[in-house]
């Protein structure tokens, strides 16, 4: 985990608009760049006109483009290819596809893509993503025409002038991408306009309904985000977002196991294209059930775990909440299943497309009783894919559930992986009943890791009742007798403890820092590039990040007691910091806490971490 | 290889003496050995109340789960594992408050489950509350003054969310029981079996018109498909169409057609007649016992290995390398 990291998100973002010379698209980029410049990104544009002034509507030829490259530090080209391409027709898609980045996301006007449109932009057919092997999870395709002829239906405009609004819903779609501040745009529209009010006033109403759009439907892009390795190993890639990774992680743990994967789920921002990912894989007999809500969504899982199958559900913010009585039963009964928390800004609804690391405590402790299950938090988009597959492996093989926190950024943001050999990874053994235990078996039986032994329905002579309600730890019968009761909740949190997690590992100045920075999931390359930093500028810093937060790795309490300054860096009120309390006599860092639902930004980190340093 | 009862037997129920769930788990042993699936076959999956801890006296595979999510338990396990024969088993409470969500998605999708609910329209677990189906103006421990809302109607329920199995049985009437349950595991969907059942210490009584046998010779009718709705000490009562309604007819001499009388038809799509005499009740009219509704349709656990096995065959990837390979690579060298 030591490698060295690249850091790419907003600092640096290529956009290109691209339409019909008539559609505005050098308008759109205008404003785009100007946004962004106001607000201290520096920025580089390249207005790219077709070669044929009067080339018909629609037209090969006719197809102009606008890139503007944004950046927060200097910016000195408007970008070879761009991160997001804008296509307001069939014929924008064909001829400026070539500019788009690998994973770029892609927004089309799904209006002109009709028959007519596609024959005059030379496509064979109406798989016109197929045509150009653009995968569909990359698109963000809209009814751009019609919502803009919606949007100005009362405006008193005649049809032609509302269509030249079409570049402002684009425009604001792009805006709530990238977080941009519409008042500039709106300013700006303003000025322009300052003797058509009028068109001003249409032109603003068609941005603001751009940004709603993107805002409703969540949308998102990948790579606004990513974290890469320097130095690749040789090998071959491919691009994954997070939420894809954890998809993977989950296939290919259902393989190695030899088992039926099965996911219980319910739609919920940014947790859902891990529904997507998972149901488009049938060819791999994966289950996947959109159920009734949150609840249903664990519950249907624990049956499915009941029955044999590796099961998983996923989820953020409140579905976190809401599925915590089914864990707790998955809890007692000791079956396997994997929750999927992709971790967004809370509480309640909260802040949906964002990110933040605050569910963490609820992961640790949020259910009635003492509750124990293993709490793992994948560190990169690529992670996910290794987080998954272990959180998987532990479930099955110590019959518990195990919560896997991501987080909406690692999720949405992407970076390239290597594609995994499954013949390198740990073979996946569940504690399946042995058959010469037939006759004496009881359902609480332990094998010597303490792990209650898996008997699956379908088994002749190893029938048997679990339930929400104390068992005996002998008979497995109900029981509510006060020495067995303790015992049972020792026992399931033995099960636990005694989990062998790989020790945390430091890196950087691991034997002379003056400062340790400690965090957990998502921030990770982040910490690591402040630390990077400080290193450079001559400062003594290591960093210990986690992965595994339940059971703690053996050594936690060595390495935190290690430097003479320590400082937990999370995205939440101090979560990480208050648990490592409670599980190290006498340990108080410094901490650095932000809640704004966007990464760390390295500068904030280097320059707090930098005052700690000198106290 | 044939099953006794016994074979499904497990433990010493503690449920209290005169408690309808003794009656209805004896039938449930008795319909599951002439059905014959093996024990090991049988998962059976209840909630939380006093009816939810029948799993514990079963042989079979079972989960004694949380308070209303039995349906959704048994969904993922029906699903996961298609040969399992399902059994969910709920209360009142459990089924159609907490679980209301659940129950009805269930019978929405039509995933194939047989679905139990012990409806004694009071809950008995937590000492005497009125519960979702007992009638309006009912006086419990939280409603001193009586309720002040409409009870649901289990079948009204049941229909209202598009299922195809509906039957009744008083959990006394043993033949009655048995013959209902071996009806909805032969049923391929969900099926919903209302057990009519007493709660001798909060609610006595409640069914008390149809409890005893010659209860049910006055107050049921015995609903079989195909067959004439009679009912009666000697069948001199009919159901007959009325309008939109149904009204109770007398039939002279047995000449049943003369009089109007319905024939049942529990395979007929339409379930208007059907929840009309699932709907019937007293003093006016009989209470319909038997398989009132029972209609084929695509079940939800077939369709979704039915698209597995579809997709395997139409798709070139089956194995995780393979799909790998489905992806852009490109190479570091």
């Amino acid at each position: 985990m030591s490698e060295e990291l690249e850091i790419k998100e907003l600092s640096d973002v290529v956009v290109r608009f691209s339409g019909d010379s008539g559609d505005g698209m050098q308008l759109a980029g205008n404003i785009f760049s100007t946004v962004s410049a106001t607000v201290g990104n520096s920025i580089s544009t390249f207005p790219d006109y077709p070669a044929d002034i009067r080339a018909p509507q629609g037209s090969l030829t006719g197809v102009s483009g606008f890139q503007v490259h944004i950046g927060a530090g200097q910016v000195f080209t408007p970008g070879d290819k761009c991160d997001v391409l804008v296509a307001m027709n069939a014929a924008a898609l064909k001829t400026q596809y070539k500019y788009a980045k690998p994973g770029a996301a892609i927004i089309i006007d799904t209006d002109s893509f009709g028959p007519k449109d596609l024959e005059k932009a030379a496509f064979k057919s109406e798989d016109y993503l197929g045509e150009m092997n653009i995968d569909p999870d990359r698109v963000i395709a809209c009814p751009l025409t019609q919502m803009v002829k919606d949007c100005l239906q009362d405006s008193g405009m005649d049809a032609k002038s509302m269509l030249k609004c079409r570049n402002m819903f684009a425009l604001g779609l792009v805006c709530w991408l990238f977080d941009r501040d519409l008042d500039i745009a709106f300013n700006f529209l303003k000025e322009k306009f300052a003797k058509k009010p009028g068109l001003a006033e249409a032109n603003i109403k068609v941005i603001q309904a751009g940004y709603d759009y993107g805002h409703n439907t969540h949308s998102s892009v990948a790579n606004v985000y990513r974290i890469e390795t320097k130095n690749k190993v040789p090998g071959r890639y491919m691009d994954i977002t997070g939420n894809k990774a954890t998809a993977y992680g989950f296939m290919a743990a259902a393989e190695k196991a030899g088992l039926k994967l099965y996911l219980g789920s319910y739609p919920i921002t940014p947790a859902t294209d891990v529904l997507h990912e998972l149901s488009k894989h049938k060819s791999m007999g994966v289950t996947t059930v959109q159920c009734e809500d949150e609840i249903s969504g664990c519950a249907s899982a624990l049956g499915a775990s009941f029955a044999g199958a590796l099961a998983v559900t996923s989820t953020s913010g409140p579905g976190i909440c809401l599925k915590s009585e089914a864990m707790n039963l998955a809890v007692i009964m000791e079956l396997p299943l994997v929750v999927l928390d992709v971790q967004r800004g809370g509480p309640a609804t909260g802040l949906p497309t964002k990110s933040e690391q605050t569910d963490l405590l609820q992961a640790l402790f949020g259910r009635n009783g003492e509750s124990p299950m293993p709490v793992m938090a994948a560190q990169s988009p690529t992670d996910c894919f290794d987080a998954a597959y272990e959180a998987s492996k532990l479930a099955l093989e110590y019959m518990t559930p195990v919560i896997l926190l991501t987080d909406g950024y690692v999720a949405n943001g992407s970076g390239a992986l290597k594609l995994p050999n499954l013949d390198e990874y740990p073979a996946i053994n569940p504690p399946y009943v042995p058959e010469e235990l037939k006759g004496t078996w009881t359902p609480y039986q332990r094998n010597e890791k303490g792990v209650r032994y898996w008997a699956v329905p379908g088994r002749e002579g190893f029938t048997h009742i679990l339930g929400g309600l104390e068992k005996d730890s002998n008979t497995g019968a109900i029981s509510t007798d006060p020495e067995n009761h303790n015992l049972m909740t020792r026992l399931r949190q033995d099960k636990i403890d005694k989990i062998q997690v790989p020790d945390l590992e430091v890196v950087g100045d691991k034997d002379d820092a003056d400062l340790l920075i400690v965090g957990f999931g998502g921030t990770y390359g982040h910490l690591h590039a402040a630390m990077d930093e400080m290193r450079a500028a001559g400062k003594k810093v290591a960093l210990a990040h986690f992965r595994y937060i339940r059971p703690l790795p053996a050594n936690t309490a060595e390495v935190m007691k290690k430097y003479p300054k320590v400082v937990v860096a999370e995205q939440n009120m101090g979560q990480l910091a208050g648990y490592l309390r409670m599980k190290v006599d006498g340990f108080v860092p410094y901490q650095f806490n932000q809640v704004k639902g966007q990464p760390f930004v390295v500068e904030e980190l280097v320059k707090a971490f930098n005052e700690i340093t000198n106290k | 290889m044939a099953y006794t009862a016994q074979d499904y037997k497990k433990g010493q129920p503690r449920w209290c003496p005169g408690c309808g769930d003794h009656f209805f788990l004896a039938s449930l042993h008795k319909a599951m050995a002439e059905i014959g699936v093996a024990p090991q076959d049988v998962a059976v999956i209840s909630g939380i109340g006093c009816s939810s801890r029948l799993p514990h006296y079963m042989a079979t595979y079972g989960m004694n789960t949380i308070h209303g999510r039995a349906a959704a338990i048994a969904t993922g396990c029906k699903v996961a594992n298609p040969n399992l024969t399902v059994w969910q088993v709920s209360g009142d409470g459990d089924g159609l408050a907490i679980g209301g969500n659940h129950f009805i998605h269930a019978n929405r999708r039509n995933i194939d489950l047989n679905m139990i609910l012990l409806n004694n329209r009071i809950y008995g677990l937590t000492k005497g509350q009125y519960s979702p189906t007992s009638p309006r103006g009912f006086v419990s421990k939280s409603s001193p003054y009586g309720t002040v809302e409409d009870p649901f109607r289990p079948a009204e329920l049941c229909f209202g969310a598009r299922g195809h199995f509906f039957a009744r049985a008083v959990a006394t009437d043993a033949p009655g029981t048995v013959d209902i349950l071996k009806a909805a595991y032969n049923h391929k969907g969900s099926s919903v079996c209302e057990i009519l059942q007493n709660c001798v210490i909060f609610n006595n009584g409640t069914h008390e018109s149809v409890y005893t046998k010659e209860g049910r010779a006055k107050n049921a009718i015995y609903v079989k498909h195909g067959e004439p709705l009679l009912f009666g000490e000697n069948n001199e009562f009919g159901i007959a169409q009325d309008g939109f309604n149904l009204k109770v007819v007398e039939v002279v001499d047995g000449d049943w057609q003369k009089a109007g009388v319905l024939v049942h038809d529990a395979h007929c799509e339409d379930n208007t007649l059907q929840l009309k005499l699932a709907m019937m009740e007293g003093p006016d009219f009989p209470i319909a016992l038997g398989v009132i509704r029972d209609v084929e349709a695509p079940t939800y656990d077939e369709s979704v290995t039915a698209q597995i096995e579809e997709l395997k065959a139409q798709k070139k990837y089956h194995s995780f390398a393979e799909l790998l390979e489905t992806n852009d690579i490109w190479e570091v060298k």
